[in-house]
């Protein structure tokens, strides 16, 4: 889109929305919130980045192929579930620590991992239909 | 509230159905969105359907408070929803490849895999 | 969210003691296949390390069921639960004999595919995700072999449902995009009807548990619709597995893809709308499917006689094998008509054949117009003068497809037959042995003319050269069906077994509630 107005405002709300999307993925800890919906918040940022710059330039933003990231966050996911093997819990058990840092307890969770890992899994997977779509309308 | 709820996915299904018998496959793409936003309210209705009253034990009760919906069934639908969206997806992409490959939605013409004119077997060796 | 400070009693809701090592062998196939195909995914660039890590991955999954197998099959079915809640709230993985030998050889398949897919898929095939896509597949294959909950089985339906539309489209020619859409629409219908059933099921026991349902449908009999419940998942499981009226979509997508991809589904897709019904038919309403036997047995027999007349009627080798698959799901689909463990053994046992013949066939008509140009039966012709082991296997194949002895196709026909004698339904029984009659000619004569026949021109004098690692897979899948025919008796005890504790499920509902009755 050759729009100066949505090209000059763009960068600014795709950062504010990948901010807005981590903040969603680690709320859904205990509020509404978590990976799935952080990761399409994610995709939207990087689709209005995409119409406002092209996929070429997406591509080269998120460094990594859209399904390498999505395999990096199944296998993520699969063994924050396995981690419970190494606790004789079963499959898929909480896992909880609370390193203190700098006097704040601050708590940590197989549930967080895995969410992190559905979070990478949406915005691969998903990033890669919108830019397969993407392309194919250009030709 | 619940009659009500089920009226609607009635309607929802019959148009889901209707859509989906349709020739074109836009109309069925149609047809299947339709399909899984009826099966979700389906789902929904049979798990009480009350308002707002999350389904949260209070700190220090072992049981809710009050009547509560059955947070399952909304579970239930929101890995259908999960499902069904990338389902459409996949078909969007699918349908729109089918369009511009084959050149047409329309699935009497579509014959590609199974063509009109395939020579039988030899009867003789 | 500190450490639990709740006075409230733990033990009614989790599972407090530590769980044995070998019972994580219940979840492992699947987080395995899972993990594997996440690293496929990441390494989807490198097409060299690609198929030796989907190898490796695959012969790791072979052991892991071999050893869930003899697990369950020492000790009795085998429970896990999701996340520490204890069933029926939390998710359950339990496995049986019927879901531990369907597991395992769904993973022998999957292993002589990814094998075969060497020669099979090129570098364009690898790079657009051939072997990621095998091993989700083979994730939720598994996982709906291994599950203990209805709607668990829904979501590994779709994962595989999902990998599957990514094997078909591999490539993207035009026939198979024309396929993909048939294929797509179809199977996503029959997976919302099985959602929709599972609704219903949920509004009326308030479970998902298997054996949770399967405990409390006996009690639910009088006041519910069950029979209308059951019927909904036979539409639903039938149009997977293709049964007859619902059966069009297979013979319009299964010869598009790659021969390898084709040979996978043909081995292991139907074949869990298989599994399905016989779980949900046969464990959780046996009653209802009584009800409805009459009907499934008209099914099963139209199914049969669809598939191999069907096949009959082809001249193109794969559209042929198509319906020969179509055949097979009749004839299980008539035990299921015919009930009683006897019947039901016969249709794990014909499942499991026809999942490792099904898919050497496949493959065989690969090689086969590989060697002679094209899939057609006109001009093709002469391999036997060149391909002298390459047609003895084939022949082999075809008779144990035909059901004939001494290969693995003649015991559960033998079991289905005798058990539709014994049931009083002899007209089933004519009507699997002349389903088997008409598939013995149709494959007959394929022998006949692309193997026996020599061919019209001698065109090529100097004859391809065949590798025998080309014929490898076929030759492991072959001597497993001359094997399994040879010495039936340990597979006949395990499939025995197997039905009768699908039949007789106390030893499930044990599994899943330890203390004795459900909650």
């Amino acid at each position: 889109m050759k729009s100066l107005i949505f090209r000059t405002i763009t960068p600014v709300i795709t950062s504010v929305m990948m901010l807005f999307s981590i903040f969603v993925l680690l709320r859904g800890h205990n509020e509404p919130g978590g990976g799935f919906i952080g990761g399409l918040i994610a995709v939207a940022a990087l689709s209005i980045y995409g119409i406002a710059f092209g996929g070429e330039t997406v591509r080269r933003a998120i460094v990594f192929h859209p399904l390498s990231i999505a395999g990096a966050g199944l296998l993520l996911a699969t063994l924050s579930g396995l981690l419970s093997m190494v606790f004789h819990v079963p499959f898929m058990t909480g896992l909880w620590v609370y390193p203190v840092v700098f006097g704040e307890e601050i708590p940590l969770s197989s549930v967080m991992t895995f969410d992190i890992g559905v979070y990478l899994v949406v915005v691969g997977a998903v990033t890669s239909i919108a830019l397969s779509l993407e392309e194919r309308g250009e030709d | 509230m619940e009659p009500v709820f089920a009226v609607l996915t009635g309607i929802f299904l019959a148009v889901a159905v209707y859509l989906l018998l349709s020739k074109f496959i836009i109309r069925i793409l149609l047809g299947v969105a339709i399909l899984g936003n009826a099966v979700n309210l389906l789902l929904f209705t049979s798990g009480r359907i009350l308002r707002e009253v999350p389904p949260v034990i209070g700190a220090g009760l072992d049981v809710p408070a009050g009547v509560t919906a059955n947070p399952l069934p909304q579970a239930l639908i929101l890995t259908a929803i999960v499902i069904s969206f990338s389902f459409f997806a996949f078909l969007l992409v699918l349908s729109w490849r089918a369009y511009s490959v084959l050149g047409t939605d329309n699935t009497d013409i579509m014959r590609v895999a199974e063509p009109d004119d395939v020579q039988p077997p030899p009867l003789g060796y | 969210m500190a450490a639990s400070s709740s006075p409230a009693d733990l033990s009614a809701a989790l599972v407090l003691q530590p769980v044995a090592a070998l019972d994580w062998l219940v979840i492992l196939p699947v987080a395995w296949c899972i993990s594997i195909g996440a690293i496929l995914m990441m390494i989807r660039h490198k097409g060299v390390a690609q198929p030796l890590v989907a190898i490796a991955g695959l012969a790791v999954l072979v052991l892991l069921d071999a050893a869930l197998l003899w697990h369950v099959a020492q000790g009795g079915p085998v429970t896990m639960v999701m996340g520490r809640w204890l069933p029926p709230f939390g998710i359950a993985f339990t496995v049986d004999l019927t879901g531990a030998l369907f597991a395992l050889t769904s993973a022998v398949v999957a292993l002589v595919g990814a094998a075969a897919a060497i020669d099979d898929v090129n570098a364009s095939g690898r790079r657009y995700g051939f072997y990621p896509f095998l091993l989700l597949l083979m994730a939720g294959v598994s996982g709906a072999f291994l599950t203990g909950d209805v709607f668990n089985l829904y979501v590994w339906f779709e994962v595989l449902l999902i990998s599957s539309f990514g094997l078909l489209v591999l490539g993207g020619e035009r026939e198979q995009i024309d396929g993909a859409v048939k294929y797509g629409f179809l199977n996503l219908v029959a997976t919302t009807l099985f959602l929709i059933t599972t609704g219903y099921l949920y509004g009326i026991f308030g479970t998902l548990n298997m054996a949770d349902i399967a405990a409390k449908a006996p009690g639910l009999q009088a006041q519910a619709p069950l029979v209308t419940l059951t019927a909904l998942y036979l539409l639903a499981f039938s149009m997977k597995a293709a049964a007859f009226p619902v059966n069009f979509w297979l013979p319009a997508s299964y010869h598009t893809p790659r021969i390898v991809v084709s040979a996978l589904f043909a081995g292991l897709l139907t074949k869990v709308g298989i599994y399905a019904l016989i779980r949900v038919g046969v464990m959780l309403f046996p009653a209802e499917i009584e009800q409805l036997s009459l009907a499934l047995a008209i099914v099963a027999a139209l199914t049969m006689l669809t598939g191999s007349l069907g096949a009959l009627a082809q001249n193109d080798t794969r559209r042929l094998l198509g319906y020969l698959v179509i055949s097979g799901i009749g004839a299980m689909l008539a035990g299921i008509a015919i009930g009683g463990p006897e019947a039901i053994g016969g249709v794990i046992f014909y499942a499991l054949h026809s999942m490792l013949v099904m898919t050497a066939l496949y493959l065989a008509a690969g090689l086969a117009a590989r060697l002679s140009g094209d899939f057609s039966l006109g001009p093709a012709g002469g391999l036997y003068r060149h391909y002298l082991l390459f047609t003895a296997l084939s022949l082999m194949l075809f008779f144990s497809v035909s059901g004939l002895p001494p290969f693995s196709g003649f015991w559960p026909k033998v079991m289905l037959v005798k058990a539709a004698i014994d049931g009083g339904v002899s007209w089933l029984a004519a009507i699997l042995l002349l389903s088997g009659f008409l598939t013995t000619i149709a494959t007959g004569r394929v022998f006949l003319l692309s193997y026996w026949r020599p061919a019209d021109a001698p065109a090529a004098a100097v004859p391809q050269p065949l590798a025998f690692t080309a014929l490898l897979p076929l030759l492991v899948l072959t001597a497993l069906s001359i094997l399994i025919g040879l010495l039936p008796e340990t597979l006949l005890n395990l499939v025995q077994q197997a039905a009768s504790t699908l039949s007789e499920p106390s030893a499930y509902l044990n599994s899943v509630f330890p203390a004795g009755g459900a909650s």
